[in-house]
């Protein structure tokens, strides 16, 4: 089937690409985009975590035939030199152990922030629990959260 | 850096000839065998001197041996040679270096030999010397046990002294001066002028000197990085999305690779039809390996896809297929055939118990996956005469060996290209993954192949943290702790993971009763007995080993006692503990949790202590009983390193430590049903999220005379703490693991 998607605003068009290929590794293995992470497969980690319209998605659960927006990766979100707030607040935090899991998790966070500007202990609790940490980064996750909050809605 | 890898196809050159405007410092002032292996790869033009600092006429990089599992190895041990050589940390490169015996780890004797990590005596000290020279013989780079940092404190500052003072009788010679009037600031050396020399500048005429041979070290006072907060030099790329794991190899023309092995772990491919799989798209072959098949298929997916669709034949578990096997085994191992150490025996037991057990106890700990959030890759080309591997590994010596073996090649042919790892707490101690990826790229020779296994495929083949069980007999009076008999029996860790390189395990293996034995209490009559139970479903470390289990049953025996004594927990334990910094951690974290201040209804508060790696952690947990569950509200811990390298490093890993050991007391176990893991994903096997996520307070304190690690020692005081709260709170005894066998939480 082809497939066309727009991923950070660049477009791909796949002539021939089976629907049924998992967004997750058709960023991964056939755009090179190798920011969202492959940690379970069945929704339960969040490490592959992209936006489809801004809204925070599991690229693992969302069929490629099925991508019904705009995608964009954490490389699209931000870089190290112009870092989108999320990211400033997780560097300065110093969030990342191994790290693996942070692309979810800042793509998680910048979903939440998008919808919910100034979140509640228990908002960020909601939006950011389907997103596992193996290092147990959780304690700095929260606190970044709220940083980028600050930011966010000085800006 | 981009050097070693290329340098390495090039030029020999042996001595300090200058070649290059390069030069490369390390340390090679005690008596070693093992040759500086930047020696081999440095261009025409540098000059080798140590291993760990390599200067070329652009850069400056730190050679970083110990792997980067995100406790922040990498960064550390940058900080401990920059500190000495006089760098930023904004300043440099870092690299892993080649797998060389230079980099063997010094701090691993440490913890081999039965001493207590309490004990300085003449003889603990001397076994240790002793200890250490088959290690360093062996050459064993080894990433593990907490050691990364004592293994560095000394010799990385000391590379960084030794090129710095290199550096400046280098600029000495270049500009006539005397090298007494010269500083060094932020990678220059500065003239009695003030003119700035960029080390890179001095490289070339620093190639031609012998190093310098004595160095002093700085005291501490004057640090500039060690010792304060210090931003990791990992961070930025890991909140960007830019940090290349090994999961995110590219490489032109590269393959991927897909595994499926047997559900018994160690069970043999007795045969197998891909048919099937081979006509599916994308799919270039399909392997037989050790145990299972690979397929090699142009897109990771489509190899996961095809994987599932081989027919395939097992052979049976080569352990008891089903649980009742395996605690049948454990339970029958307190037996004196089966005993393996008692390296702790006070007072008189025997005599203490023939009047009468006041309790006797047994406490079970199951087996875990290490699961890191990275599922397990290797990336391997297999080319004429010579093999690349870009993985993550904490044993890259072994891994060097070990395909050479497969592919038949000398291993000096090898080439491993050390990555940053997604988590490991020992699973990357573990090397099948490369095995597997080197049988795959050798039926596709010339082509890299990135194996990857699936979620499923890691979990279920991930050799578990050790099953473990603890019996406890003991006898309080006058409301005190007098009799404390503790037996565990678990399979040997160590044999079923050294077995799996090809080395012997003489002797008995502490790790069967650490967190247990070398605790530091004085009880009138003290006895812990290590059994050895037959080898189970194969095992290996999982973050503090013998610790992870042992703290638990120690603890939580002790915690069972000084309640049946009728003390208060904290109070009878202060008393019993007889090491200053022990009884330090213990105070703070009674005052931090405002030890015996009231609480809500509901609530309870427990603590727990355990000294593990040579580090003293003790807890307090409060926890709330409510409709919905346990839920666990704080917890407070202080733990004594020696010294804290970086403070903001350090309450990470021990918060991450307590959420670790915390979220599998809770909700994870590995279990066999008919021979295989019943737990393959997240879902059976969650730890904590975040909602659960307690407040944790962390104070480091900084009393005991040697310097630690911190990865290990937050986890084994976690879940006694756990258990000890759920007690008070609710007068239930939680002796198995995970709890949530008996407690929900909310
Ligand atoms: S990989 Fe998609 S949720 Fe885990
Ligand atoms: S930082 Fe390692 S899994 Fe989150």
């Amino acid at each position: 089937m082809r497939v066309k998607l727009t991923v950070n605003g660049a477009e791909h068009d796949m002539q021939d690409l089976e629907p049924d290929m998992p967004l997750l590794w058709v960023l991964r293995d056939e755009l090179g985009l190798t920011g969202p992470k492959y940690g379970c497969g069945i929704a339960q980690c969040g490490a592959c975590t992209v936006h489809i319209d801004g809204v925070a998605v599991r690229s693992c659960q969302v069929p490629a035939g099925d991508v019904w927006g705009a995608v964009t990766t954490i490389e699209g979100l931000g870089t190290p030199e112009a870092p989108h707030p999320v990211q400033a607040a997780w560097i300065s935090h110093q969030v990342a152990q191994c790290g693996y899991c942070q692309s979810g998790q800042i793509m998680q966070a910048a979903s939440l922030l998008a919808e919910t500007p100034t979140p509640s202990d228990s908002d960020i609790d909601d939006a950011m629990s389907g997103n596992l940490c193996r290092c147990g980064t959780y304690p700095r996750i929260r606190e970044a959260v709220k940083t980028a909050a600050a930011k966010l809605s000085k800006e | 850096m981009a050097g070693l890898k290329t340098i390495a196809r090039r030029t020999f050159l042996i001595g300090s000839a200058a070649i290059a405007g390069g030069v490369a410092f390390g340390l090679y002032k005690y008596q070693t065998p093992h040759a500086n292996p930047l020696l081999d790869n440095l261009p025409e033009g540098a000059a080798a001197l140590t291993p760990y600092v390599l200067i070329t006429g652009q850069d400056i990089t730190l050679i970083t041996p110990r792997a980067d599992k995100g406790q922040g190895a990498t960064s550390v041990q940058a900080a401990l040679i920059a500190e000495e050589l006089d760098v930023g940390l904004d300043q440099i490169k870092t690299d892993p270096g080649p797998p060389s015996p230079a980099y063997y780890n010094t701090a691993l004797s440490g913890d081999a030999v039965p001493f207590r990590s309490t004990d300085d005596s003449f003889l603990a000290e001397t076994t240790r010397a002793v200890m250490d020279a088959p290690i360093k013989f062996l050459g064993l780079q080894i990433t593990g046990g907490s050691t990364t940092v004592p293994d560095g404190y000394q010799k990385l500052r000391m590379a960084g002294a030794v090129a710095r003072e290199t550096l400046k009788t280098a600029a000495a010679r270049m500009h006539g001066v005397d090298r007494g009037l010269l500083r060094t600031e932020r990678g220059t050396v500065i003239l009695p002028d003030g003119t700035r020399l960029p080390y890179q500048t001095l490289a070339a005429t620093a190639a031609t000197l012998d190093p310098a041979r004595e160095v002093t070290l700085r005291d501490p006072a004057q640090w500039r990085l060690l010792g304060k907060p210090m931003q990791r030099v990992d961070i930025p790329a890991k909140s960007t999305g830019t940090q290349a794991y090994g999961i995110d190899q590219k490489h032109p023309g590269m393959l991927h690779a897909a595994i499926r092995l047997n559900p018994a772990q160690g069970g043999d491919l007795r045969g197998f039809d891909a048919t099937e799989a081979e006509a599916m798209r994308g799919v270039v072959k399909v392997v037989a390996v050790t145990g299972g098949i690979g397929v090699i298929a142009d897109n990771t997916w489509r190899a996961f896809q095809a994987a599932e669709a081989v027919s395939v034949d097992w052979g049976p578990a080569p352990y008891p297929a089903d649980m009742d096997g395996h605690w049948n085994a454990l339970s029958n191992s307190f037996t004196p055939e089966h005993q393996d150490s008692q390296f702790r025996d006070e007072g008189d037991v025997d005599a203490a118990l023939a009047q009468g057990t006041d309790l006797a106890f047994e406490y079970r700990a199951p087996y875990l996956a290490h699961a890191p959030l990275e599922p397990i890759n290797a990336t391997v080309l297999v080319g004429a005469g010579r093999v690349d591997v870009w993985t993550g590994t904490q044993i890259p010596r072994f891994v060097q060996k070990n395909v050479a073996q497969l592919a038949g090649v000398e291993p000096d042919n090898v080439h491993i290209h050390a990555l940053m790892i997604g988590g490991s707490f020992g699973h990357r101690l573990e090397d099948d993954v490369v095995r597997h990826a080197t049988t795959l790229a050798k039926a596709v020779p010339g082509t890299p192949v990135k194996l990857t296994y699936s979620r499923e495929e890691d979990m279920t083949h991930d050799y578990p943290r050790q099953i473990a069980m603890a019996r406890g007999r003991g006898r309080v009076s006058g409301g005190k702790v007098e009799t404390y008999d503790l037996g565990i029996a678990m399979p040997s860790v160590m044999a079923s993971q050294m077995s799996r390189q090809g080395l012997p395990t003489p002797g008995p293996d502490l790790q069967i009763v650490a967190g247990a034995w070398d605790q530091p209490f004085d009880i009138p009559n003290y006895r812990v007995t290590g059994y050895r139970a037959p080898e189970l479903a194969p095992i290996s470390s999982w973050r503090s080993v013998g610790a992870s289990s042992n703290g638990f049953f120690h603890d939580c025996f002790l915690d069972e006692l000084i309640h049946a004594a009728g003390a208060d927990p904290l109070a009878e334990r202060l008393r019993l503990c007889t090491h200053g910094p022990s009884r330090r951690v213990l105070e703070t974290v009674g005052e931090m949790s405002n030890w015996g201040g009231a609480l809500a209804p509901g609530q309870g508060r427990g603590v727990a202590f355990c000294l593990s790696f040579g580090v003293p952690c003790a807890q307090v947990i409060e926890i709330s009983d409510t409709d919905a569950g346990i839920r666990i509200d704080r917890v407070f811990v202080a733990a004594d390193v020696g010294r804290i390298l970086d403070p903001v490093n350090f309450e990470g890993l021990v918060k991450g430590g307590v959420i670790f050991g915390l979220g599998h007391a809770m909700n994870c176990e590995i279990t066999y049903a008919g021979g295989a893991a019943e737990q393959r994903n997240f879902d059976s096997f969650p730890g904590m999220r975040l909602y659960q996520c307690p407040e944790i307070e962390v104070r480091g304190l900084e009393t005991a005379r040697k310097i630690r690690g911190i990865g290990e020692p937050p986890v084994p005081p976690a879940a006694a703490a756990l258990g000890n709260a759920i007690f008070a709170a609710t007068g239930q005894r939680l002796r198995e693991m995970p709890f949530n066998k008996a407690v929900d939480f909310a």
